[in-house]
């Protein structure tokens, strides 16, 4: 049984449709990437999985139980964690904090929580900048914090949407170690990127979408030279 | 349990002996409302402060508790002390209503389904006669004569009130309230049910301000709904002492009470007889002043803004900017 | 079934001149997306200033509009600018510290005209208050008559406006927009602070208009702020056509529930459907029929 998996998944905005009969599977210990120009709909599909939009048509299986309908948190509880595109920092609590309120989804104890968090915010080389406040961070430390908070949370799949924006290219070479770092410890990843050479690096399967539809899908060398997928990118003028 | 620091001891002690050494009743009157806008204050701050959901219809629970404990008078024929135990529940379960209606309201319209609700609740009050006896209103019999019960009474609620209030934010409940606060959205991916922890906020929040509005029917032996349901007496002084004091701080909203029913109490009576009687009437323009210097100037309140306050009277050195909170 | 018509022409007639104040208050939610919970106050000292002009000067209250009116944008003006503006760059833990704002500044101006005026009711008497206008059995008041029909051409030359001149368009690109008005040179500062000034004269108007039916104390300002808000709740934030149609869907249903449920629950008929259009109807009218 795959970890995860779609079927059909359909989502559309009164006349637009922004995913269209999206099918794809990621197993346990996958790193799968979801690519695409901009606008192709690859965080609407992230919505559609974290449970902000509801979903028009189509499933979504999760450890294979059917995850339409639930609400985020619940989605959150079952299992799957994710991050944002824009970060959302939890602005006027400390780094710490931030994990921590994540952490009590596991517990309700705080001397609990409190050790989940500064264990996940090592893991993230994180911890020195535990008290620091949220809003003070840099981009590259906010990023960490995002994850951090989606791994206090326990989940065994986890959403990346676009980490690594903005960052610089030592930022994501650190980036890359890290996400290899949470696969490698037992959590399934499906990644939203822009940055093709990080994408190639670090992905056993992708999917590559446009106007939400797919074009390809494969390992990253049968993507990389697929028609299709070259002409979404820099065929339209 | 932490130990308790001596700026929360000497004050307590203070208000402990308080009776004791000042003998005047209405020098006791005031600071037992001082100690009842204390629980408001504090239920407000709850879950405006705390958990970002600013409300403009507190009136509404302080009304409930009020009618819940007149109407056991003039309806059961028990005791308009049963309200101090029934006023809390049911004003909560009145909370739980709202919140089911209001909370799919996110910020602003929030704020304005809150004042809706209250001034139907004041409407309807007036109205509906046969249940309130309408703008007649409820009268009962004062149980003593004395202020001192009244008083440790407001104090024991006014306890209870910050001390639960300081349990529930260091803990699970506190850290997801906030996290609501910051980001909601971002707070769902956590796990929060923002509906759920919003509804758990609201029901605490109600509970104690449902609480003091009994123990005002109790106490003042005379409710109208022109007086508990009052937008302008109630719901947006409750605003007002939440962020005056400080919101999203536990000694905020005691502060903010001493502070605005000191200052009215001193405004309505013309500076205590010393200034002429037309200063009497100057008490709400002072509050509005506040709230614009405030809002202003000290965003955080007079104790959320604590270091930039004791700044501007020592000389010289800037404080480093200390807390999350700046 | 002329009690009917007589209460929805009454309904229109007040309608027209609500509309007028959501106007005001619409364009200042669209524009700057915060509540104006002084909006009714600054009605209350256009209504001031036009019972003033009129006990010492006679002046009619429809002519003293035009001293209300501008009189009104100026401080809506200096309101937006030197106390709403700055809380832009202030970081608080309440979001809503501009509306928090507005709450202070209503008071204030509310004890300050107390301070001046004091608290008892003052009214306007002109030749044609208590005259009516006779169509079959139906009797219109004169004075509302008149004022609903300088309502209308108040609105039109709004309309006029915001759809043809270039701050008027400015206005509207950013209300819808307000990061690409910027990109496109517009000045939002600017823009924020005519807007208040505009709503402010609006409500202005709807103060001087309103006058000769109402009476007149300081505390007049809190029910009309809330009717702004259904008005503006119902037509839809920022809709100017949505503001016309909740003015006076607001005035029939308050005529209506004054003559046919009762003169006490008249207000809270407002608040239900307030209520209602909240929750049920977040977009207000303008996404359901999409106007």
């Amino acid at each position: 049984m795959n970890l995860f998996e779609t079927s059909h998944l359909t989502k559309a905005f009164g006349g637009l449709i922004a995913v269209n009969d999206l099918t794809f599977q990621v197993e346990k210990g996958q790193i799968y990437g979801l690519i695409g120009p901009n606008g192709s709909g690859k965080t609407t599909v992230f919505n559609l999985i974290n449970g902000y939009y509801p979903i028009t048509s189509g499933t979504i299986h999760f450890e294979g139980q059917e995850l339409n309908g639930l609400p985020t948190w619940k989605i959150c509880k079952v299992g799957i964690g994710r991050t944002f595109q824009i970060v959302k920092p939890l602005r006027r609590m400390t780094v710490l904090e931030n994990v921590m309120a994540s952490a009590f989804s596991l517990t309700a104890k705080q001397e609990v929580a409190r050790d989940k968090a500064i264990e996940v915010l090592e893991f993230c080389e994180l911890v020195k900048k535990q008290d620091y406040p949220a809003k003070g961070l840099t981009i590259g430390d906010r990023k960490r914090l995002e994850i951090a908070r989606a791994l206090a949370t326990g989940p065994k799949l986890l959403l990346l949407d676009e980490t690594m924006a903005g960052l610089t290219p030592q930022e994501q070479a650190e980036g890359v170690k890290l996400i290899r770092k949470i696969r490698d410890s037992g959590v399934t990843i499906i990644i939203v990127e822009h940055i093709m050479h990080v994408i190639m690096n670090l992905c056993d399967l992708i999917l590559c979408i446009n106007y939400g539809q797919e074009i390809a899908q494969g390992t990253p060398a049968e993507v990389a030279n697929n028609r299709a997928v070259i002409e979404a990118y820099l065929g339209k003028e | 349990m932490k130990t308790m620091r001596w700026s929360t001891l000497v004050p307590l002690a203070l208000l402990v002996v308080f009776p004791a050494i000042v003998q005047s009743d209405y020098y006791r009157h005031i600071f037992i409302i001082a100690l009842m806008w204390v629980v408001i204050g504090s239920s407000w701050n709850l879950l405006a402060g705390y958990t970002g959901q600013v409300s403009f219809g507190h009136a509404i629970f302080f009304g409930t508790g009020a009618y819940t404990a007149g109407l056991c008078v003039t309806k059961l024929g028990i005791s308009a002390w049963w309200g101090m135990l029934l006023g809390g529940p049911v004003a909560a379960l009145v909370g739980l209503f709202i919140g089911w209606v209001c909370f799919r309201l996110r910020g602003p319209y929030f704020a304005l389904a809150t004042i809706a609700v209250g001034e139907i609740f004041r409407i309807g009050a007036t109205v509906w006669r046969d249940l309130t006896e309408g703008m007649q209103g409820i009268l009962i019999i004062q149980s003593f004569r004395s202020k001192i019960p009244y008083y440790y009474l407001a104090l024991l609620v006014a306890g209870a009130c910050v001390y639960a209030i300081y349990r529930v934010i260091n803990s699970k409940w506190g850290y997801y309230f906030v996290a609501i606060r910051e980001d909601q959205d971002a707070a769902e991916s956590m796990g929060i049910s923002a509906f759920r922890y919003k509804s758990l906020s609201l029901l605490v929040s109600s509970f104690f301000t449902g609480l003091a509005g009994a123990f005002y029917m109790n106490y003042m032996a005379f409710i109208d709904p022109h007086v508990v349901f009052s937008l302008h007496y109630i719901s947006i002084m409750a605003i007002l002492v939440g962020i005056i004091g400080g919101v999203g701080t536990l000694w905020g909203p005691p502060v903010g009470a001493f502070i605005m029913v000191l200052l009215q109490e001193t405004f309505r009576s013309s500076f205590f007889g010393l200034l002429p009687k037309w200063v009497s009437e100057g008490h709400v323009l002072v509050f509005g002043l506040l709230v614009i210097i405030v809002i202003r100037y000290l965003a955080n309140g007079i104790v959320g803004d604590w270091p930039k306050i004791s700044q501007l009277w020592s000389k010289g050195k800037p404080l480093p900017s200390a807390t999350a909170g700046n | 079934m002329e009690v009917f018509v007589q209460t929805f022409v009454s309904g229109i007639l007040i309608g027209g001149i609500y509309a007028l104040v959501g106007l005001g208050m619409t364009l200042i939610m669209g524009v700057m997306k915060i509540i104006n919970l002084a909006h009714g106050q600054l009605m209350m000292i256009a209504m001031y200033i036009t019972f003033v002009l009129f006990e010492q000067l006679q002046l009619d209250p429809y002519f003293s509009l035009l001293v209300a009116m501008p009189a009104l944008f100026i401080i809506g003006a200096i309101i937006q600018k030197y106390f709403l503006n700055p809380l832009l760059k202030v970081d608080s833990i309440l979001p809503e510290n501009q509306v928090l704002m507005t709450v202070g500044l209503g008071m204030v101006l509310t004890e300050i005209i107390r301070f001046i005026f004091q608290s008892d009711y003052k009214s306007v008497t002109t030749s044609y208050s208590t005259e009516f206008i006779y169509i079959g059995e139906i009797s219109f008041n004169q004075a509302m008559v008149v004022a609903f029909l300088i309502a209308v051409i108040l609105t039109l030359i709004l309309f006029f406006f915001l759809l043809k001149t270039d701050i008027g368009r400015s206005v509207r690109a950013t209300a819808q927009n307000k990061d690409a008005a910027l990109l496109m040179g517009i000045n939002a500062e600017w823009i924020t602070i005519f807007t208040y000034g505009l709503g402010s004269a609006l409500a202005a108007a709807a103060g001087s208009l309103l006058l000769p039916i109402y009476y007149l104390f300081p505390d007049i300002g809190g029910p009309f702020t809330l009717k702004a808000f259904i008005i503006t709740i119902l037509g839809g934030m920022g809709s100017t056509v949505g503001a016309i149609v909740g003015g006076v869907v607001l005035g029939i249903a308050e005529s209506m529930g004054a003559t046919y449920i009762s003169m006490a629950l008249k207000d809270a008929v407002g608040m239900v459907i307030f209520l209602l259009v909240l929750i049920f109807l977040p977009g207000g009218l303008k996404a359901w029929t999409k106007i």
